[in-house]
């Protein structure tokens, strides 16, 4: 892809969205395949770096995939991204939510939500390396992400200091 | 369950958008745990046992889960203009936030000190994002189907990187049949 096709960026994340059961996180490791991988319109570095940029600002992660359509075709490129996961799946939402204020108790909705569980775990599991991989380069990279992957399992701190803690570490030449 | 629809008090769209605008713009590192004190603790317009319910269902649908809930919330109280006043204070605001630090990434991006700051966040990042999945898998049953499916999506996508649609088209109607036949 040497000019960015904004329809099939979006036809893609249209496509994406109707298997993204279980929030953004889930299909971080397709976004980054087709973004870096196949179409090499970004490094992993910055993939990396622009979803963090995302995790730092208010508002619900999701707003990755907004950033990263803007990062590559500015206001175009945002909409291409966002509207595809916006519009059908809040449509899905409202329909959905109708039938299950009438039905409560549905079992075939049980059945959906333990069968895909595990799926949805793997899958962030699968973001979460691609994630660590494209940001470390050394041991101290894979230590600092150990600790917090310690400290957040042991102490109910803001994630945003964390955060801070690790661009401190940035500044003075740690990693 | 009985139809409670008629006492249901209905809520201007403005205070709709408001609301939350208020929840988003407060969620600094994750939205859930805001929506919950606003729309349970202070509004009162859900129960704790409605809030988790709905939750659960926006974590079933394709979506981020707390704008399927923002969504759900603006409709039941508010209708179609409800629920688009919610998700526009939701969406909106954090849009233009985020818009606003890519520019400033695209400016100030190359600086060596943005740099090296950027590379050490990126680092904690990623270790929250595993972090969490740690946290989820620990209530996930002690048996081998979940894991097992858990395993393969993680095998297929994360370490072969075939792509997800061809993975979920294979696992998930598999997976979903599987806990079906559980029910029974």
């Amino acid at each position: 892809m040497d000019r960015l096709d904004l329809g099939a960026l979006s036809l893609h994340f249209l496509a994406l969205w109707f298997v993204a059961v279980g929030g953004p996180s889930t299909i971080l490791p397709e976004i980054h395949r087709y973004v870096v991988e196949v179409n090499h319109l970004m490094t992993s570095t910055q993939f990396a770096e622009i979803y963090t940029l995302a995790q730092v600002a208010p508002g619900p992660n999701v707003m990755y995939v907004t950033l990263i359509g803007w990062q590559l075709a500015g206001w175009a490129g945002a909409a291409a991204t966002t509207l595809p996961l916006l519009v059908p799946a809040s449509t899905l939402t409202l329909l959905v939510g109708h039938l299950n204020e009438r039905y409560p108790n549905a079992p075939i909705g049980r059945a959906i939500r333990r069968g895909l569980t595990p799926i949805t775990i793997g899958l962030m599991f699968a973001s979460a390396t691609i994630l660590i991989r494209a940001v470390n380069h050394d041991w101290r990279g894979y230590l600092i992400t150990l600790l917090t992957v310690a400290l957040v399992l042991r102490k109910p701190w803001n994630p945003l200091w964390l955060l801070a803690a690790g661009a401190l570490a940035g500044i003075v030449g740690f990693v | 369950m009985t139809q409670t629809e008629p006492d249901r008090p209905q809520i201007g769209a403005f205070t709709l958008f408001l609301t939350f605008s208020w929840i988003t713009l407060s969620g600094f590192g994750g939205v859930m745990f805001w929506a919950r004190r606003v729309l349970v603790e202070r509004r009162r317009w859900l129960t704790e046992r409605e809030f988790v319910d709905l939750l659960t269902l926006g974590q079933l649908l394709p979506g981020p889960n707390v704008l399927n809930l923002t969504v759900m919330v603006g409709h039941r109280f508010g209708g179609w203009t409800g629920a688009a006043a919610a998700v526009a204070g939701f969406l909106g605001w954090p849009c233009l936030v985020v818009i606003g630090m890519g520019i400033l990434y695209q400016r100030y991006g190359a600086l060596p000190q943005v740099q090296q700051a950027l590379a050490g966040m990126s680092i904690v990042a990623a270790g929250l994002l595993l972090a969490t999945v740690i946290k989820l898998a620990m209530v996930l049953p002690r048996r081998w189907r979940p894991w097992l499916f858990g395993t393969l999506a993680f095998v297929g996508v994360g370490v072969l990187r075939w792509p997800l649609l061809w993975v979920m088209g294979a696992l998930a109607p598999w997976a979903v049949a599987a806990a079906w036949k559980e029910n029974e």
